[in-house]
């Protein structure tokens, strides 16, 4: 059970529970989809970007609490985040996510480090970053976690 | 009385995997007892030679007991030999018939019938060939209790269908759908009939004859078998009629540099070396159902299966899809504001498998409106204690996530 609530800590469930930033976004200047094929799991990302800086996030779509939690934390991240240091933070989460190393402060998104130990549900936190980084290139193509 | 404790005692997977080890996955694949495993491991330790080659002991040994299984099988369906076709599963038994039989007699306009609850792979090999032949697809609905709407059967069966396929047992709902009015429709309006068994040969009778489909397909490691092997059964007229699917040793009579003539059914169907191993470790399978009785086994389950739909309708949140009269052993389910994928994880550190996603059947999860479902399945070796064990670790699940208020 250690791991397990490892993997589901309080903070995970609670964005879970109350997603933020969980809403279409009408005026976004990027959009884009996520899909994991396996589970079902379907994203779709929202960001407004201005000079290079993402002014707002949010996100739409159903998975589970992993995934959920992940794009509810992500997007409350991002915002303020210049264009250049939400794909910094992309490259480091994905380290944390798929190997457990963790370099400089990961903040909130520690509550996410269990996931390494549970290689299934990797993808279940990568969909909605893959999504965003799609989103950041103006890459609408379908995000697909089976490719990635 | 079914004697689940001795039961359990042919799967060496129990003595290997944890004391609390709950294994609810038998619609995606069984357990194996030992004599399977067995089987497979004598005939690579004791006569690995190909079948059908060679003059030596050991070759004919290999011969015999592959040709020995092919009976087994036969005879398991009521069958005669010539009509049962050794494929890698249920799958390529569906695509031999696909890229066979339908591609040589379906033409643009044609009407192929399927229904709204079929496995991708009862799907897929016909899109692909309604795509090239230009013939059109045409799917039964079903209803909200998962049993198929065959209300209006004019409106399906015409006299432009060609080919009807359909799933025998749901493998998401469980329904056991009436397979033999199907038939009677279909051939009413001309057509040719495939029967995807892989979740209904496993579990109950099933007898070709009595059903008189054209085609049935399933799978051997859903029935205790080794992977890689399966049946396509079709009758000997039909099979004789129709082309080849692969080319290449074994399958030919005479080989000249620019043309051949075929071998006879059923040996015409499979080219090359076979999976020799996984066919008579099938044999043994079926030996293993046979010794317990199928009857029996159906009779078991369907009781595991009401103690298992009474204990789990006592769940508060929890939905279950399907709710036909007639079915088999298999539940898919919802907890509320749960995804399955997070139930599966919870109920896996409680050692309990079970399945979470789309269970191959896409378009039915589109219909439900869900996109994932979790699906609880039984065979011989579960019991009733793996229901309770089940249940009590869905309500902890519950409690831990605090999904239904
Ligand atoms: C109803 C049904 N048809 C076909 C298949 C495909 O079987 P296989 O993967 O062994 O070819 C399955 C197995 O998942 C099934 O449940």
């Amino acid at each position: 059970m250690d791991d397990l609530r490892d993997l589901y800590q309080q903070l995970i469930l609670d964005h879970n529970q109350n997603p933020q930033n969980f809403r279409e976004m009408i005026d976004a200047t990027s959009k884009a989809e996520g899909h994991n094929p396996l589970c079902g799991d379907e994203i779709t990302l929202f960001l407004q970007i201005e000079n290079e800086k993402i002014i707002d996030a949010s996100f739409k779509g159903t998975g589970c609490a992993i995934s959920k939690a992940s794009a509810s934390i992500m997007t409350t991240l991002i915002k303020d985040l210049t264009v250049n240091k939400a794909e910094i933070l992309f490259e480091q989460f994905h380290k944390m996510i798929t190997t457990g190393e963790t370099n400089g402060d990961m903040g909130k998104l520690m509550v996410l480090a269990g996931v390494y130990k549970f290689p299934a549900r990797v993808k279940c936190a990568v969909l909605s970053w893959h999504t965003m980084n799609n989103a950041l290139h103006g890459n609408t193509e379908l995000t697909s976690t089976e490719i990635s | 009385m079914f004697d689940v404790k001795n039961i359990r005692k042919d799967f060496p997977i129990f003595a290997e995997q944890p004391d609390n080890f709950v294994y609810l996955d038998s619609s995606a694949t069984t357990l194996k007892p030992q004599s399977v495993i067995d089987a497979v491991a004598g005939y690579y330790s004791k006569y690995s030679a190909n079948v059908h080659r060679s003059i030596y002991t050991i070759g004919e040994q290999a011969t015999a007991e592959y040709e020995g299984s092919r009976g087994k099988v036969a005879k398991f369906i009521n069958a005669d030999s010539h009509s049962i076709i050794f494929t890698k599963g249920t799958t390529e038994a569906i695509n031999l018939v696909a890229y066979t039989w339908a591609r040589k007699n379906l033409k643009a306009g044609d009407e192929i019938l399927l229904t709204e609850m079929e496995h991708h792979s009862n799907l897929i090999p016909w899109q692909l060939c309604a795509q090239e032949t230009g013939a059109i697809l045409k799917h039964i609905p079903f209803n909200e209790d998962g049993t198929l709407d065959l209300s209006e059967p004019e409106k399906w069966f015409t006299h432009k269908t060609k080919l009807v396929a359909v799933i025998h047992q749901s493998n998401v709902f469980g329904t056991v759908n009436p397979i033999k009015d199907i038939i009677k429709m279909a051939y009413d309006v001309g057509a040719i009939v495939l029967v995807d068994a892989a979740q209904s040969v496993p579990h109950q009778t099933v007898d070709v004859q009595d059903m008189d489909c054209d085609f049935l397909a399933f799978s051997g490691h859903k029935m205790l078998g080794p992977t890689g092997v399966g049946v396509l059964y079709g009758k000997p007229e039909l099979l004789e009629a129709m082309p080849p699917f692969l080319g290449g040793g074994e399958m030919i009579r005479t080989v000249s540099l620019n043309d051949s003539t075929w071998n006879g059914i059923p040996w015409k169907f499979e080219a090359g070396t076979p999976n020799i191993a996984q066919a008579i470790g099938l044999g043994a399978a079926i030996d293993y159902i046979n010794k317990i009785g199928l009857e029996k086994i159906h009779e078991y389950e369907q009781e595991l299966l009401n103690y298992a739909l009474e204990k789990m309708q006592e769940i508060p949140g929890i939905n279950i899809y399907g709710a036909a009269q007639k079915r088999g052993a298999v539940i898919s389910f919802n907890v509320e504001n749960i995804h399955p994928h997070d139930l599966a994880q919870f109920l896996d550190n409680d050692g309990i498998a079970i399945r979470a996603g789309h269970h191959c059947a896409q378009p039915i999860m589109k219909k439900l409106g869900v996109s994932a479902t979790g699906r609880a399945s039984f065979y011989v070796y579960n019991s009733k204690e793996d229901v309770v064990r089940l249940c009590e670790s869905i309500e902890k699940t519950i409690k831990f996530m605090g999904g239904s208020k």
